[in-house]
């Protein structure tokens, strides 16, 4: 597979973006958290656009399941 | 008036001579066994079509027609009726609860002779297909004809036929299965349609009403009127509206069916004062699923007996068609002796691949419309929200990718390019139509293709002698070509069709002396930028599977099925 996702340090201020994650969720109920993060996906996906890079992060986070879960 | 085809009732004539061998025998009366039979007899091959009842569709079942069904019924002498009595539409509408989310123009561009779709109820269809058989007298139409036995051998088929007057034997060099979803044929053979069933239940209720819904497509997801389901609205002619009502899997089917249930679910949508009268209701679910193979021998599977889909994208009916406008040729090809047994294989192999792609586009939106689970679901609902502010989720709202039809790129039967062209024209694609003039008269690309080979030569070139030399002879081949010659606009001389906008230039990148040779279904299989008859030759003979040995040197073996 050609490496297209960039899994190096991308990221000025790392610990301000995990604040910003955090808090936007910091009120929410299950439910709510779950839409936000299923429509934060959608945008960022959009964004990034190129379904081969996409297709990479799903394998990454998939193969960290450990098996649990089934495709 | 109208004929009332819901009504209508066939007879059963005992015809004379009943048995015996016959070419093409036709099994299943209904759009696509219809569409088949009327093909092969409007170009000469005397077919039997046998049918089980003595009526047509019972209900409006399919409703949207799209262009390309409706192109291949001009060619089969009955579009014009289909599409003076449709109702046109190009524009659906997308809503999320209480607001519209997105909308789309199925037919932005002009210059086509037919619309994106009509509505139109499959028993008009059925009928309109029907009087056009009657008018060929190549066609026999067997009613109240049930096909009971099969045996294969070597050089036919023998079918045996149930009749009010006993049974009797019909042997057929080919036989098309076009019975239907619970095809009997497919069972006879011991063969099944393998693929997934989708865990959800719909209500379709057609109501007869006067109402100032323009003529779209809506469709909503979870509106207030029914919570948590999706429904959808289509207009039919005859002031009927079709209402689709996504129910659950948990919903008891005949329960729902009962009018007690059904109009508060009616009024719930339309408001308590409308008045409206229940004209047809059903309840169904659906799978996505096709046989393996298309193609048994000598008997060759079509229409919902060979795939099956879900109605969301209207491309069961539209792809059974196309599936009748793939076949129909090649088995008059192979009876008429001017192509090999083996051409039949492609038929198996361009529509296999169609129900493929329309499978693959009917999954997807039904995953979108009956989400599997938590987050299937999750995330339909997060493309809602964001579809109504965001641009980009609109692309993501699934409601049924409407029926297009497909393009045989890897077909053998192509010649590939030997020289560049522009423009969304490949071969192995359906012609695209364009608006020409003949004689001042408006007319178009399609109406003047078809049923044979044809070439259409763009003309203004040097080598418009060297082309008007070949059509004779290439007409007097035996797969003979018909050349349509169109000149640019103001430029035709006798006997030529101009090219009265451009538009058949700009879709097919016709520069002067380029030729493009469309098989008799209108598929595009070779073009040139420089006429040579004896590629043209060549062309043909590949199209026509002629030469298939030498493009392909193994022949494919036919899978094994388990019953």
């Amino acid at each position: 597979m050609s490496a297209k996702l960039n899994v190096e340090p991308n990221m000025a201020d790392p610990d301000a973006f995990y604040a910003l994650l955090v808090d936007a969720h910091q009120d929410l109920d299950e439910e709510a958290s779950s839409m936000l993060n299923a429509q934060l996906i959608l945008l960022l996906s959009n964004h990034i656009g190129d379904l081969d890079v996409l297709r990479e992060a799903l394998a990454i986070a998939h193969g960290n399941m450990n098996g649990e879960v089934q495709v | 008036m109208d004929t009332d085809y819901q009504r209508r009732v066939f007879d059963y004539t005992s015809a004379t001579a009943r048995g015996g061998r016959h070419p093409v025998v036709v099994v299943g009366a209904g759009p696509v066994g219809l569409a088949t039979a009327v093909d092969l007899a409007q170009n000469g091959v005397p077919t039997v079509l046998l049918d089980d009842d003595d009526r047509l569709a019972h209900g409006s079942r399919a409703i949207c027609f799209s262009k390309r069904t409706l192109e291949i019924f001009d060619r089969l002498g009955c579009g014009e009726r289909m599409a003076a009595k449709g109702v046109r539409w190009h524009v659906g509408r997308v809503f999320h609860r209480d607001q519209e989310v997105y909308s789309f123009d199925l037919l932005p561009e002009t210059g086509h002779a037919r619309p994106a779709f009509v509505n139109l109820q499959q028993y008009y269809v059925e009928g309109y297909l029907h009087e056009r058989a009657q008018q060929l007298p190549q066609l026999d139409l067997r009613w109240r004809s049930k096909v009971t036995g099969l045996a294969r051998h070597a050089g036919h088929v023998a079918l045996t036929v149930n009749t009010p007057d006993g049974d009797y034997v019909l042997e057929a060099a080919y036989v098309v299965a076009a019975d239907g979803g619970k095809s009997t044929m497919r069972a006879m053979l011991g063969l099944e349609s393998h693929g997934r069933t989708f865990r959800d239940r719909f209500l379709i209720a057609d109501v007869r009403m006067t109402a100032d819904f323009p003529a779209e497509r809506w469709f909503w997801f979870d509106p207030p009127f029914h919570p948590g389901q999706s429904v959808l609205l289509h207009r039919q002619p005859d002031n009927l509206w079709r209402i689709d009502f996504q129910l659950g899997w948990d919903a008891d089917p005949e329960l729902e069916k009962s009018p007690e249930r059904v109009i508060p679910r009616i009024q719930a949508l339309l408001g308590p004062d409308a008045r409206f009268e229940l004209e047809w209701v059903s309840v169904y679910t659906f799978r996505c699923l096709r046989m393996n193979a298309f193609r048994h021998g000598r008997v060759l599977f079509a229409g919902d007996a060979a795939h099956g889909v879900s109605p969301f994208g209207a491309r069961g009916a539209n792809s059974g068609v196309q599936d009748a406008d793939n076949l129909a040729w090649k088995l008059r090809l192979v009876v008429e002796g001017k192509a090999p047994d083996s051409l039949l294989d492609t038929y198996a192999r361009e529509r296999e691949a169609a129900a493929d792609e329309n499978i693959l586009h009917s999954t997807r939106a039904t995953d979108f419309i009956t989400p599997k689970g938590a987050a299937s679901r999750l995330f339909r609902d997060a493309v809602l929200q964001l579809a109504r502010d965001q641009p980009f989720a609109r692309r993501l709202v699934n409601s049924g990718r409407l029926s297009t039809p497909s393009i045989y790129a890897d077909s053998v039967l192509n010649t590939p390019d030997s020289a560049h062209f522009e423009g969304a024209m490949h071969p192995g694609a359906p012609a695209t139509d364009a608006p020409l003039a003949q004689d001042g008269r408006p007319d178009w690309l399609l109406r003047q293709t078809g049923n044979g080979f044809t070439g259409v030569y763009a003309a203004g070139s040097g080598h418009d002698a060297k082309v008007f030399a070949a059509m004779a002879a290439l007409a007097g081949d035996a797969i003979p070509v018909r050349i349509v010659v169109v000149a640019p606009a103001g430029q035709g001389g006798p006997g030529m069709l101009e090219d009265s906008v451009g538009l058949f230039a700009a879709r097919y990148d016709a520069a002067p002396g380029s030729l493009y040779l469309l098989r008799p279904d209108q598929h595009l299989c070779a073009r040139w930028r420089v006429f040579d008859v004896e590629a043209v030759r060549a062309a043909v003979a590949r199209a026509s599977g002629n030469d298939l040995t030498a493009a392909e040197p193994t022949r494919r073996q036919q899978p094994m099925e388990h019953a």
